[in-house]
């Protein structure tokens, strides 16, 4: 029986009509547009599929759309604001993505990370993102944009 | 991709309104919680329901309380929860170990503990520290409530002793010996998300008193009271250390899988209790590594 959730997506209020068996991820690319979180293994092993939910990092791959119902979900797309944020231009500088599958779910979790703990130690950013697979870059210009970020904001 | 399933989802506020969906749909309903294992299920086809109960509406469930030195983790409780909490670390230091070692974080803002138990695989992380504590699993039901030992909750892969009308409400750990020494040790692939291959749990109390508990190396995760009868009483000299080593492979019952073979999984079962047996007592004393340092 189809159910009809509100939640906000980047800011906005969306409105969809979902099957209770409609998986989150489907939702956001298939019926709302959203293409930044990626579908890779599907079994929440990869991360590329992770977005914010009410600020948490969490995979989109395993949630039933209908559970975010009424909370706030960000993509990748929620965090550039018509330029790349800090940490984006960061992945730039650094050339942290080669293919750019894992960048959504990486970005996603970098961010949860330095909101959380805007000063993480190389420790703190392998341990987040020990949970996202990149096969092209070998994880270290991807740890140097992650800290690079927080040492900008330590100098200020 | 999208799930073949057709079932419909409800996410009452109240436990007794959950338990009388599951009373009607009894095996056709099953209970979300984190979903983390639930949607792989899914997926997979291994269940097929006609109802999923989603419990996050219930607040009851998402209590964390510690009353009289018994410790009540509700059933919404979170692996990240678990984390963050300074009671766990401080009171709790090798469920707090292993709750670091689940997945990775964005699984441990969902993952619960309750939901560890009741998908029962036989590498759950959960359950060798919960063993030590000797934790009782709460469970509410149709016909009333009822609190089981863990030992008894977990009867062998994927089966639990939770009957088709039951939720489990949440876990307790009884109040335990105020000193302690703990250490859980998870052999992993490597030192990113991945389930264990074989983990053990200890606990060092009082004098010379210890308690251990093997996961993933059995089909449910057992005390290893054979080892612990033969250390109990006793210093932990160099001898007797290699004593309870030599007990290992009567305890243990590892299989060969695509993560590991099970010579490789015994030999390090054996090295693994050492180094956890030596962390747990030197911590009993004050000294030894800090909690969250990898012992492997």
């Amino acid at each position: 029986m189809k159910k009809t959730i509100t939640f906000t997506l980047n800011g906005e209020k969306r409105t969809v009509d979902v099957e209770p068996a409609e998986i989150l991820l489907d939702v956001l690319r298939d019926k709302l547009g959203t293409k930044g979180p990626k579908y890779g293994c599907g079994r929440g092993d990869c991360g590329t599929c992770t977005v914010l939910l009410d600020g948490k990092s969490v995979r989109s791959c395993l949630m039933l759309a209908v559970e975010v119902d009424g909370r706030k979900v960000e993509t990748v797309e929620g965090l550039s604001r018509g330029k790349p944020s800090p940490l984006q231009e960061a992945f730039i500088a650094h050339s942290s993505f080669q293919c750019g599958f894992c960048a959504p779910g990486i970005l996603m979790t970098a961010t949860e990370l330095l909101r959380k703990n805007p000063r993480p130690t190389r420790g703190d950013v392998q341990e987040a993102i020990s949970g996202n697979l990149c096969r092209c870059t070998g994880y270290e210009p991807i740890i140097k944009a992650v800290l690079s970020v927080t040492k900008k904001k330590n100098k200020k | 991709m999208a799930l073949i399933q057709d079932f419909d989802y409800v996410k009452p506020a109240r436990l007794s309104e959950a338990l009388a969906v599951k009373a009607e749909f009894g095996s056709r309903a099953v209970f979300l919680a984190g979903g983390t294992d639930l949607i792989n299920n899914l997926d997979d086809e291994v269940v097929d329901p006609e109802m999923v109960i989603d419990l996050k509406g219930i607040s009851d469930l998402a209590r964390v309380n510690l009353s009289g030195g018994r410790f009540f983790i509700g059933a919404l409780t979170t692996f990240s929860d678990l984390l963050a909490s300074a009671t766990v670390k401080r009171r709790y230091p090798a469920l707090w170990e292993a709750a670091g070692e689940v997945a990775s974080i964005s699984v441990r803002n969902r993952a619960t503990v309750v939901g560890n138990l009741c998908s029962c695989v036989p590498c759950l992380d959960s359950a060798p520290p919960l063993m030590i504590y000797e934790a009782l699993v709460a469970i509410s039901g149709a016909s009333g409530k009822r609190t089981i030992p863990l030992n008894e909750f977990v009867l062998g892969p994927r089966r639990t002793a939770l009957a088709d009308d039951e939720v489990v409400v949440g876990v307790v750990i009884p109040e335990l010996p105020a000193k302690r020494g703990e250490s859980f040790v998870k052999l992993k692939r490597y030192r990113g998300e991945d389930l264990a291959q074989a983990s053990v749990a200890v606990m060092a109390h009082g004098a010379n008193r210890f308690r251990i508990s093997f996961g993933s190396v059995n089909p449910a995760p057992i005390r290893a009271a054979k080892i612990e009868k033969i250390l109990n009483g006793k210093a932990l000299t160099p001898q007797r250390l290699a004593a309870a080593v030599r007990l290992v492979k009567e305890e243990v019952a590892p299989l060969t899988d695509v993560r590991a073979g099970k010579e490789y999984r015994l030999h390090m079962c054996e090295v693994m209790l050492r180094r956890a047996l030596e962390a747990a007592v030197s911590r009993l004393k004050g000294k030894g590594p800090a909690y969250g340092t990898h012992l492997i």
